[in-house]
C-alpha cells in the first residue's frame, strides 16, 4: 500500500451565491476557478487533476459531462477531469476524491470544484430535480418533496424530544444574522423569530425560513501535499481527516428517524483518523438544508446527546463565543445552497476562519480546528472533513 | 418527481396495488419495499413475497403546502410514514382526514387511490394511500357537503 501523505488546502474560494441570471454554469466555474488559482499563487498549468462536484447539470441546465466541460473552459486540457455526484453532497464527495488523489501520492496539485446552476428552471422544476435525491419509487412517487421528508423527521423529533417551532426559528435567525455579515451570502437580511414563525408553511411544521434557498454558485479548493503547500502559502490548512458514510436512500428503512447514522459514522471515522477530540473543534459548518437538519447535525456529529441540541440553540451556544459556533457564514439557509458546490463552499469558509480572514463580526477568535459536514439527500451520504491550521 | 415512460409505472404496479413486501422465512423479518436479500441472514435467508394487512400506525406526518404539478390536485396533502402492524415502514398519503385530527400513533388502514396524473403522456397512477380506521372517515364525510 502507498504511504499516506499529509494533505493541505492552499486556497479555497466561493462565488457569491444567489440568483445569477447573467451567469451560466461555465461562468460560475470560471469565476471560482480563477479566484482559487490567484489566491493559491499557482498557474493553471500546475494543476494535475480536476474533480468537480455537480448534482444535476443534466436536469438543471441540460448539460452533462461537467468534468470535461470545466477543464475545457478553465483551459486545463489535457489533464484528467471528472465529475462526481452524491446529490447535495456532491461537493463534499469531490473534496474527498481530491484528498485521496493527493494523499495517495498520485498527484501533487489537485483542483476540487463544485458548481450548480439552479435558477435556469422554474422553482417548481428545481424541486422535482432535487426530489431525484430521494427514493424515486417509494418516496417521490407517493408525493413526497424534500421539505416533506425533513418535515417527517421534524414532526417525529418534536414528538420524541419536545422540540418547539420557536427553537427551529432561532436557528434560521442565527444563520440570517451571519449571512448579513457575509458579502458572498445569498441572503444579507436579518430576520426575527416572529418573522420566521409567521412565514408561509412549506411542509408542516417547516416554514419558508426553515428551508434553504435555490441558489446558483460555485466553489473551488486547491489541494497539495503539506510539504509542497508551504512553497505556495504561509498558511496551508491541513486536512486532518475526510470521511464518508452511506445509509439507506429512503427514510423507510432508517434505524432511527431522528438520527442520521451516516453523519454519526462519518464523524466517528473522521475524529478517529484525525486524532482530534470534539472539544478541540472551534467551529463547525453543518448541512442545514432545513433548520431541523442543523439540530440533527450538532447531535449526530457528537457535540451533544440526542435531544439536547435544542438547549444549545436556546442558550445561544451556537453563536460565536458560545460552546460551538455553527455556520458562521450563514449556512445553507442564508449563505445559499448551490447543491453541487455546497460541500466545497463549506471548506472555503473553514479555510477563511482558520486563517483569521473572516469578515468583520463573524471571525471565531484564534480558531485552530474546524469541521465541515455535507449531506446528500436525507442522509444517505454524509461527508465529514476536519481541517486545522497546524501547518501555519 | 420527474415524468417517466409507462414501463417505469407498470414495473411496480403489483407492489403498489396490493401493498406487497418481502418476508425472510429463515428469521421471520419483514421488509418493505420488496428485497432480494435478508441483510441479517444473507445467503442463509429465504425470501418470500408477503401481502401486508394494510393496518398500521402513523409514525410521523406532515402537511405539504407546496407540491410538484402532478400532485397539485391533492394539495395540501398529508404525507406520512406509517408503521405497518407487521413492522415495516411505508411512506404514503393520509386521506379522508381532518388535518386537525392528525397525530403520531393514529391508527390507519390502506385504501386504493389515485396517486397522480402525469400531464404529457397521460399516465394516471394508482396505489395505496391510508385513511384513519374507526369511524373517522365517516365523520369526515358527514361534515362535508357532498
Ligand atoms: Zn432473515
Amino acid at each position: 500500500m502507498l504511504k499516506k501523505r499529509e494533505v493541505a488546502v492552499i486556497s479555497a474560494v466561493t462565488t457569491k451565491c444567489g440568483e445569477h441570471w447573467d451567469k451560466g454554469i461555465k461562468d460560475l466555474a470560471w469565476e471560482a476557478g480563477v479566484k482559487a488559482v490567484e489566491e493559491a499563487g499557482i498557474s493553471g498549468k500546475d494543476i494535475e487533476y480536476l474533480v468537480v462536484g455537480n448534482m444535476s447539470g443534466g436536469m438543471f441546465v441540460g448539460q452533462e459531462h461537467i468534468g470535461a466541460l470545466v477543464a475545457d473552459f478553465l483551459g486545463l486540457n489535457p489533464i484528467p477531469s471528472l465529475r462526481v455526484e452524491a446529490a447535495c453532497a456532491s461537493g463534499g464527495v469531490a473534496f474527498y476524491q481530491g484528498y485521496l488523489a493527493v494523499a495517495s501520492g498520485l498527484y501533487d496539485v489537485v483542483a476540487v470544484g463544485g458548481v450548480e446552476k439552479m435558477t435556469d428552471v422554474e422553482p417548481e422544476q428545481a424541486t422535482s430535480v432535487l426530489a431525484g435525491a430521494m427514493d424515486f419509487e417509494w418516496e417521490a412517487y407517493f408525493g413526497a418533496t424534500f421539505p416533506a421528508l425533513y418535515a417527517l423527521i421534524a414532526t417525529r423529533y418534536m414528538h420524541e424530544y419536545r422540540l418547539k417551532p420557536e427553537t427551529l426559528a432561532k436557528i434560521a435567525v442565527k444563520n440570517h444574522y451571519y449571512g448579513s455579515l457575509n458579502p458572498l451570502a445569498h441572503f444579507r437580511n436579518k430576520i426575527t423569530v416572529e418573522e420566521a414563525l409567521t412565514s408561509p408553511l412549506v411542509a408542516d411544521p417547516l416554514r419558508k425560513y426553515d428551508c434553504s434557498p435555490i441558489s446558483d454558485g460555485a466553489a473551488v479548493a486547491i489541494l497539495a501535499p503539506l510539504d509542497i503547500a508551504k512553497k505556495y502559502t504561509d498558511t496551508p490548512i491541513v486536512v486532518e481527516a475526510s470521511a464518508i458514510a452511506s445509509d439507506t436512500l429512503s427514510l423507510l428503512k432508517r434505524r432511527d428517524l431522528c438520527t442520521l447514522d451516516a453523519t454519526v459514522n462519518a464523524a466517528n471515522k473522521a475524529f478517529q483518523l484525525a486524532h482530534i477530540e470534539r472539544e478541540d473543534v472551534d467551529l463547525i459548518e453543518v448541512h442545514d438544508c432545513f433548520s431541523i437538519a442543523e439540530l440533527l447535525a450538532i447531535e449526530d456529529l457528537g457535540f451533544c446527546k440526542k435531544g439536547e441540541a435544542q438547549n444549545l440553540v436556546e442558550e445561544g451556544q451556537t453563536y460565536i463565543g458560545g460552546r460551538i459556533p455553527v455556520n458562521t457564514d450563514g449556512g445553507l439557509k442564508a449563505a445559499g445552497h448551490p447543491v453541487g458546490a455546497t460541500g466545497v463552499k463549506q471548506i472555503a469558509e473553514l479555510v477563511k476562519q482558520l486563517r483569521g480572514e473572516a469578515d468583520k463580526g463573524r471571525q471565531v477568535d484564534g480558531a485552530e480546528v474546524g469541521l465541515a459536514h455535507n449531506i446528500g439527500g436525507t442522509g444517505a451520504t454524509a461527508v465529514v472533513t476536519i481541517l486545522s491550521r497546524r501547518g501555519a | 418527481m420527474s415524468a417517466t415512460a409507462p414501463p417505469a409505472h407498470w414495473r411496480r404496479m403489483r407492489e403498489r396495488y396490493r401493498l406487497l413486501g418481502s418476508r425472510c422465512e429463515t428469521c421471520g423479518a419483514t421488509f418493505f419495499p420488496t428485497t432480494k436479500v435478508c441483510p441479517k441472514c444473507r445467503r442463509k435467508g429465504k425470501i418470500a413475497q408477503v401481502e401486508f394487512s394494510g393496518r398500521g400506525k402513523v409514525y410521523s406526518y406532515t402537511v405539504i403546502h407546496s407540491a410538484p404539478k402532478m400532485f397539485e390536485q391533492f394539495t395540501p396533502a398529508v404525507v406520512a410514514l406509517v408503521q405497518l402492524e407487521e413492522g415495516p415502514m411505508v411512506l404514503s398519503q393520509i386521506v379522508d382526514t381532518d388535518h386537525k385530527e392528525l397525530k403520531v400513533g393514529m391508527e390507519v388502514e390502506a385504501c386504493f387511490r389515485k396517486l397522480f396524473e402525469q400531464e404529457q403522456s397521460g399516465i394516471i397512477s394508482y396505489g395505496f394511500k391510508f385513511r384513519p380506521v374507526n369511524d373517522h372517515w365517516g365523520k369526515y364525510y358527514d361534515n362535508k357537503d357532498i
